[in-house]
């Protein structure tokens, strides 16, 4: 039986009923990985062996009823930012190439809770910093729809890895839509959850207070069963929030009827692909017809939050980063003279060009004479940012967007124009300044047959709501891979034409 | 020198809480232990650790501002101070700069009146002069030669320790210890109100006490546990702009402050007087060769870029728990000084001395408590516990011999088991090794001979040894009727019964005078 066409939850089912092992599952997923790794690269370390003791204790449990959950069993992928005890955790980074941590992510303990079976840790751009995953010091990952492309960023190998089969379900970090624009680009479902839900102990941290870990999978149904699994209030991080309502796979429900969607006219304008913007329009007609209430409207503010959040994120990040300097861990220049010619030859020689850009931005806006000007006025706008989409959601109960301006870019476009891409993350970064919810669902191919993401911006806690709504939309379309969809988007284009 | 200068400090007081774990994380804060064993990813900065608040470090805080009359910002908040240092594990120390815990506060201290004070040649008459003008009007109040002057508190804010760097000379190589870093600490910073040494060691006196008393810190400053950062201008007598400060690190007593700043103003008005300007600079005091060198000046100032830490939400603090606080706040030196008078009937000298040590008071209230004679339990304390503390070269804090102890000897002497000047024997063993009184004098045979026959022979064989003093006494010179008894108790060890000598040696003077 191929067991790879199946969702994370599909296969928990057919592992629980006996049909089925974990390790039946490790073993065709190491074959695809074998096969697909060399032209993808969605890995950065590999640990089969690892994969299959832990399938097969997982599998043990599972026969003794130990492990009952939706999850149990099923191998998946984690980012390379996620700490894991024993297992090397690079961020994508030069500084920290040999850094294997003592201590594991508390989103990590929580899957591994729930009978979860680590494969290995997904690429990514170095420290998370970059829309594309080509900023990574180990290469770029490819876009398995087409391997010229990009598989966006920064979780590009998460999602690049969920959608070439190369594991059930991942997960990723997003701090400006680190999960839902790779999520768009790959054809896959990925869900930043509201700010708190999932802890970030031991999550190595890019922007702090917009950082959240979130699942990257074949559909909403499989989405819902993580963050079911790995949200949870944890003493260990201060801005954990405490929740009563995590029981999100309850949350699957076919009916949108009256649910209120709000369409923001600025981000349906001229910066928009018109293949993008069509496929969206077609989504909402979906749900629509499913009898939610699409109206279009005025959501204000929109164009600071790109500069408010690079000014936001890099502040955290330059002091995030500080300590990488070569004294305790990580990378450290081979020769130098003293004290701070070590620090500065190992930082200069162990960050990447990308991250470099974003420390200096980061310690200038913070400096003495700009804090105010630049800083202090960022922190405001986020705050207006904020009572913006209050205000918003007063009317509608989620919003629509799209996930990215256009699809995957071609390898090696990006870089060479870093302010075109920032720009990039228009439509996500307001998600992560105010805090909110946001789930980024596949609704077609563009004319080169790459996807299409639609975006659902939620309330803070409405999860549920994003769930619901994707879970209706995603009744009529049923995941489909690269591989499959290839024959289908060529009908459709064929069709078209 | 031709003009008059007043001398103006402000001081930034580090001081470590006294918790039993981190400020952000549960390792203990334990001193001694060996390098890097009381750690953990959050104090030691791997990636992906996060800060947890330690409540207890708040309360400490809050108590400590509360006592020194201190405004409580209700909503504070935490920030990153950014700079590269190997001792910093993260490369940025959770501190408070722009919500701080507390503002606003401030203390009385006590000083001798003007005139009497040490470094008076410029500053003491100045301070004497602007007391009531430049002085913000804060001196108030003299009374018994003393001189009484509030001093403002700026800041308190809440902030962790660094660890600790060694340089091995040896292997050219420097180690890191990183146990004490995440320790707690607090910075005191005060308004600029002191103007001589005098003043500086009294308003380090009186926050020492104040902490120690509220169990907040044992506020060490061999040990570190109390730093002292002396800013420090001149300025001429009647100038309303203060002078270019300097920064004086490294004071490790007392003593060390009061010769650092005596320095540093000399040459603060050296340099004026020759018309150079005053650096604003750090300095780095050497108590060695009492000079200080300059470490950094404001050029090379870091740019510290702090900014509010994300790690940690703003901290909200309730009226409730500012309430708990207050309600919970031992009894600090002013209230036991006013009830040892009033409920002991202690003299105010002998109250002073007691409470300026909270352990020798709570030694104090505890023995008087067992024995119910507070006057026997102060003089104990208050004649051989000072002495042997002198002797010893120790400090009240040092003692530790348990009131129970104490107790029992109060009621051998009492109950007549051991006399005075075997009790004073006594009291040392139990100053030294806390033993028990009772078991001691059984083993050192040291209860009072009151046994009638053995006494009348004792002072037979003195009479015998001393035949002139038997003379002397027939002769009607008194006296050698306490030369005898003298004799007798000697010849005893000090442990007869003085009264029941005194009447054997005068029937048997009598016996033989007839």
């Amino acid at each position: 039986m191929n067991l790879l066409n199946l969702t994370a939850v599909e296969l928990g089912k057919k592992i629980r009923a006996g049909e089925v092992t974990s390790m039946d599952a490790v073993r065709q997923v190491f074959e695809r990985i074998k096969a697909r790794e060399s032209s993808v690269h969605a890995y950065v370390t590999l640990d089969e062996e690892g994969a299959f003791r832990r399938a097969e204790q997982v599998q043990r449990q599972i026969e003794a009823g130990e492990l009952t959950g939706p999850l149990a069993g099923v191998p998946a992928a984690l980012k390379d930012n996620l700490c894991t005890r024993g297992m090397r955790t690079s961020c994508g980074s030069r500084i920290l190439e040999n850094f294997v941590p003592f201590y594991t992510a508390e989103a990590v303990c929580r899957l591994e809770a729930a009978g979860a079976v680590i494969l290995g840790k997904t690429n990514m751009d170095e420290f998370a910093m970059g829309s594309t995953t080509e900023t990574s010091a180990f290469g770029a990952t490819r876009n398995p729809w087409n391997l010229e492309h990009v598989p966006g960023g920064s979780s590009g190998g998460s999602c690049a890895a969920v959608a070439a089969g190369e594991c059930f379900y991942a997960l990723g970090s997003d701090t400006g839509g680190s999960i839902r624009q790779p999520s768009a680009f790959c054809g896959v479902t990925g869900l930043k959850p509201t700010y708190g839900t999932v802890s970030r102990y031991g999550l190595v941290a890019y922007g702090s207070s917009l950082d959240q870990i979130g699942p990257v999978a074949k559909d909403v149904a499989d989405c819902a069963a993580v963050l079911e699994a790995i949200a949870s209030y944890d003493r260990k991080d201060s801005t954990s929030i405490k929740r009563e309502d995590t029981d999100f796979t309850g949350a699957l429900i076919d009916d949108v009827r009256g649910m209120r969607i709000g369409v923001p006219a600025d981000y349906f304008g001229d910066g928009l692909n018109k293949e993008v913007k069509a496929a969206i329009f077609a989504a909402l007609e979906v749900l629509q017809a499913k009898g939610a209430v699409v109206e279009e409207f005025d959501l204000p503010l929109m164009k600071y939050a790109v500069p408010a959040y690079y000014i936001i994120a890099s502040a955290e990040a330059s002091s995030n980063l500080a300590r990488f300097d070569g004294v305790k861990y990580g990378f450290r220049a081979k020769e130098y003279d003293g004290l701070h010619d070590m620090y500065k030859k190992s930082r200069s020689q162990g960050f990447g060009p990308e991250v470099k850009r974003r420390l200096m931005l980061g310690s200038f806006v913070l400096s003495s004479g700009y804090y105010d000007a630049y800083y202090q006025k960022a922190l405001k706008t986020k705050a207006l940012i904020k009572e913006a989409f209050e205000q918003a959601f007063a009317r509608y109960d989620l919003i629509a967007a799209p996930a990215a301006p256009f699809t995957a870019p071609k390898l090696g476009e990006s870089l060479k124009d870093p302010l075109q891409m920032y720009l990039g993350d228009v439509y996500t970064v307001s998600a992560n300044l105010a805090g909110l919810p946001a789930l980024s669902v596949p609704c077609g191919v563009d004319s080169e047959g790459l996807p299409i993401g639609m975006q659902l911006i939620g309330g803070h806690f409405q999860e549920k709501k994003l769930l619901r709504a994707g879970f209706s939309y995603q009744q009529s379309r049923r995941y489909q891979g690269p591989e499959a969809s290839a024959d289908e988007a060529g009908k459709e284009r064929s069709a078209y034409e | 020198m031709s003009k008059r200068y007043e001398t103006v400090i402000g001081l930034e007081v580090h001081v470590e809480l006294a918790t039993k774990t981190k400020i952000f994380c549960s390792c203990s804060t334990q001193f001694g232990g060996a390098p890097n064993t009381h750690t953990c990813p959050v104090c030691t900065g791997m990636p992906g650790s996060l800060p947890v608040l330690n409540k207890q470090v708040v309360e400490h805080s809050l108590a400590v501002g509360l006592a020194l009359n201190c405004q409580v910002n209700r909503r504070c908040r935490f920030d990153r101070k950014n700079y590269f240092y190997p001792d910093n594990p993260q490369n940025y120390q959770i501190s408070q700069l722009y919500l701080p815990l507390c503002r606003d506060g401030f203390v009385e201290i006590e000083t001798e009146a003007p005139g009497a004070e040490a470094g008076v040649s410029d500053s003491g008459k100045a301070s004497d002069a602007e007391a009531g003008a430049s002085d913000s009007g804060k001196s108030f109040g003299a009374e018994n030669g003393k001189r009484r002057k509030r001093i403002g508190i700026h800041e308190i804010h809440m902030e962790e320790d660094a660890g600790k760097l060694i340089h091995e000379e040896a292997s050219g190589c420097s180690l890191v210890d990183y146990n004490r870093s995440g320790v707690p600490l607090i910075e005191i910073v005060s308004e600029p109100d002191m103007r001589s040494a005098e003043e500086v060691i009294a308003y380090l006196e009186k926050l020492r006490m104040t902490i120690q008393y509220l169990g907040a810190s044992d506020c060490k400053l061999q040990e570190g546990s109390m730093r002292a950062d002396v800013n420090l201008s001149v300025r001429e007598m009647g100038a309303k702009e203060l002078g270019t400060r300097t920064e004086m690190k490294n004071l490790n007593s007392f003593k060390a402050i009061a010769r650092a700043i005596e320095s540093e103003r000399k040459r603060q008005i050296g340099l004026l007087e020759s018309g150079k300007p005053v650096v604003q600079e750090t300095r780095r005091w050497d108590d060695g060769s009492g000079i200080s060198y300059p470490m950094r000046s404001k050029e090379d100032a870091r740019d510290y870029r702090y900014f509010p830490d994300p790690d940690l939400p703003p901290l909200e603090i309730s009226d409730d728990w500012i309430a708990r606080i207050r309600e919970n706040q031992p009894e600090l030196q002013e209230a036991k000084l006013e009830r040892y008078q009033t409920e002991y009937g202690l003299p105010a000298y002998d109250a002073r001395i007691l409470t300026d040590s909270r352990h020798l008071a709570h030694i104090f209230e505890e023995t008087a408590a067992l024995c119910q004679k507070p006057k026997e339990v102060s003089n104990w304390l208050m004649v051989e516990g000072m002495r042997l503390l002198k002797e010893q070269e120790m400090e009240a804090e040092d003692i530790r011999f348990s009131a129970e102890n104490l107790a029992r000897l109060i009621e051998l002497v009492e109950k007549k088991t051991i006399n005075r000047t075997v009790a004073k024997q006594v009291f040392e063993a139990v100053f030294k090794d806390d033993i028990d009184p009772e078991a001691y004098v059984k083993d050192h045979g040291l209860s009072v001979v009151d046994d009638e026959s053995t006494l009348r022979s004792a002072v037979k064989a003195v009479m015998d040894a001393n035949p002139q003093s038997v003379q002397d006494y027939r002769n009607g010179k008194e006296k050698a009727a306490g030369f005898l008894v003298g004799q007798t108790m000697r010849a005893m060890k000090g442990k007869a019964a003085p009264g029941l000598v005194n009447k054997l040696v005068m029937e048997l003077l009598k016996e033989i005078v007839g």
